[in-house]
């Protein structure tokens, strides 16, 4: 990666307790480089410190301990006149918009301008220009209290855009939007970031945001960042509690240990869970597999969805040996071994988690378990199938620029050994 | 009713314009004030854009302090300062000084009040923008709590009137002192209703202009 346009280095916010309240580590110990032109996603819970985080990048917030630098500026011990000159090149956008209900929409799209001195002409020029080009220019002379959500939010988007910065930052930007609204006001931070080259650094709590959009993210808890790669690379590989639960939200694809003990009722056959991903897991590539081996398989479920433009998902299988009637099996392969040759070629094409059989069921490693870090072995399969979930490290997950735009280490002690995979992956 | 026009009329007229002279300055002066120590008030208060704990906390007490004083009794303790400033302790300049002091406290907190209702996201949207903190109390504090506090500015006009009334009695003429002297001292309850008429007709009008005002600044 050229020079990160954003880069913290342990950089940490403690609110100070007062009284009776304890004192706040918001930002806990953060080093992490944003790249310049790409869209940046911090996914964490609430109080997961993301949004102390993204206002030390403009100064709305200060860093207590460690460093911040933007654009070549390090912003640790500016002062406030001079903080106002950096914030003036940084867009910022909010989940509940924000707007000036004193003004018109036009008006609010000026006040940058007006802050950085330009002249009544030009000012009318560029907002007519930035109303264009978020699509509601016939709505330059409403107020905001009009206007839906998502106009609401264009607006903001014009006003961030107005001084031509080189960084936005949304904060939690599409969570006060409807679904629908969400995915167009989605598409156009991809617009800004695409066709301006502003880089985006999107807050957020909603994994089908990252999933849409973001091409690198870091996942955050207690104020720390404990996961930080390749979009797809952390989402088909979570190696994190916080981060496997993000991932359930956006792709239902794993049944529960509900869904399974009904699945095991219905379907007295060899239960197992399959990775699908661009790669290795296609869907042909396990069809192909089974077919090799005389196995039914039948799907009982699953989902497949896309993380970063790349398709990504489980599928659950019913495996049964075909009927040596039906279709005649390789040679030297018994009928009742055909299952278990299946499984183990599976292995070497994708992720499998093997759930057994109704009458010998295998527990579901990869269920998220607070206080587990890793799931454990869940039988024979051999060293390399340790802790391996679906997406695990150890597959090789070809194409695509993976490690791509590195700057994604940088030393960040907090994501040792997640970061370390990251490289060999 | 035997209402005496052709001297009361002359006086009448004088004791408005009295009144007009303590209220309109006191607005003027009072309101202003009020407004910059309300602000000092608000923008110092812990956690807001020049947050100062000491500055709030003097601020606060001295509002405190003062707003709670009856009127009448205000007056007469503010003598001593009246003094200094103005040269003497009674006479309508006198009360005029004690008016805008009293009036500037009242305003003050209700400034505060009506600018902590302001959403706090719009002012850090500023501060994101690059906006100095006099920027924004400019464009994005007064703008966006227009309404309420043309409210508040209409309900000091009461609060002031009343005083007008309270400092006329103790000498400094007006409509108040009109209804006493020449309405209720003489037992001609006519006088005072037509005065009570006139103050209520006033405050009717002053109330319609503001909801007024405060309506157009809203935006609905």
């Amino acid at each position: 990666m050229s020079q990160p346009i954003i880069s913290f280095r342990d950089a940490s916010k403690i609110f100070p307790g007062r009284g009776r309240r304890a004192e706040v580590r918001a930002v806990d110990g953060v080093t992490l480089d944003v790249a310049e032109g790409e869209i940046f996603g911090v996914i964490g819970y609430s109080g997961a410190g993301k949004s102390t985080l993204v206002r030390l990048v403009n100064a709305l917030e200060k860093v207590t301990g460690g460093s911040v630098v933007v654009d070549g500026t390090d912003l640790t011990g500016l002062s406030e006149a001079r903080l106002r000159g950096v914030r003036a090149g940084i867009g910022m956008i909010f989940q509940q918009f924000n707007l000036l209900s004193s003004r018109t929409v036009a008006g609010n799209v000026a006040y940058p301008l007006e802050v950085a001195g330009w002249s009544r002409e030009k000012r009318r020029e560029r907002v007519r220009e930035l109303l264009d080009f978020v699509g509601i220019a016939d709505k330059a002379d409403v107020h905001p209290r009009q206007l839906s959500g998502g106009q609401k939010q264009r607006v903001g988007i014009a006003r961030a855009l107005a001084t031509n910065p080189r960084i936005l930052l949304a904060d939690e930007a599409t969570s006060a939007l409807d679904p629908e609204t969400t995915q167009d006001v989605l598409a156009l931070l991809r617009r800004v970031n695409r066709e301006l080259g502003i880089t985006v650094v999107v807050i957020t709590h909603e994994m089908d945001v990252v999933r849409a959009i973001c091409d690198r993210v870091a996942v955050m808890e207690h104020g720390k960042v404990v996961e930080l790669g390749d979009a797809y690379q952390v989402f088909s590989a979570p190696q994190h509690d916080v981060t496997r639960r993000f991932v359930s939200t956006a792709l239902k694809d794993r049944p529960s240990p509900e869904v399974l003990a009904r699945l095991r009722e219905r379907h007295p056959g060899r239960i197992v869970t399959v990775g699908v991903d661009e790669v290795a897991g296609s869907s042909a590539l396990i069809t192909r597999t089974l077919r090799e081996h005389g196995v039914d398989g039948t799907v009982v479920y699953g989902g497949i969805t896309e993380v970063a433009e790349r398709p990504y998902g489980s599928l659950t299988l019913e495996l049964v040996a075909a009927s040596p009637g039906v279709r005649p099996l390789p040679d030297g392969v018994a009928p009742a071994d055909g299952v278990d040759a299946a499984v183990a070629a599976l292995r070497r094409v994708t992720d499998v988690v093997d759930l057994g059989t109704a009458a010998d069921p295998h527990e579901d490693p990869s269920v998220v378990r607070r206080g587990v870090g890793q799931a454990p072995d869940d039988g024979p399969g051999g060293e390399e199938r340790r802790a391996r979930v679906i997406g695990g490290p150890a597959r090789q997950v070809g194409g695509g620029p993976f490690g791509g735009p590195s700057g994604m280490t940088g030393g960040n002690d907090l994501t040792t050994g997640i970061i370390d995979d990251g490289g060999k992956r | 009713m035997n209402l005496d026009w052709d001297r009361l009329g002359p006086l009448l007229w004088q004791a408005g314009g009295e009144t007009a002279y303590m209220v309109l300055i006191t607005l003027v002066v009072g309101g202003f004030l009020g407004l910059l120590l309300g602000l000092g008030l608000y923008l110092t208060r812990p956690g807001n854009l020049l947050q100062n704990r000491a500055v709030f906390a003097v601020l606060n007490v001295a509002i405190n302090v003062v707003r709670p004083v009856p009127f009448l009794i205000f007056l007469v303790a503010l003598g001593p300062l009246t003094r200094a400033v103005v040269g003497r302790t009674i006479g309508i300049e006198a009360f005029t000084f004690a008016m805008c002091f009293m009036a500037t406290f009242v305003f003050a907190r209700l400034v505060e009040q009506n600018l902590v209702s302001i959403d706090p996201g719009v002012v850090e949207a500023a501060r994101a923008m690059g906006a100095s903190p006099l920027r924004i109390v400019r464009t994005v504090l007064v703008p966006e709590a227009l309404a309420p506090l043309i409210l508040g500015y209409t309900f000091l006009f009461v609060g002031v009137l009343d005083m007008s009334a309270i400092a006329g009695y103790l000498g400094a003429g007006g409509l108040g002192d009109f209804a006493i002297v020449h309405g209720y001292r003489q037992y001609d309850w006519a006088v005072t209703f037509v005065v009570v008429v006139i103050i209520v007709a006033v405050v009717q009008v002053v109330q319609l202009l503001g909801n007024y005002l405060a309506r157009r600044a809203l935006h609905r």
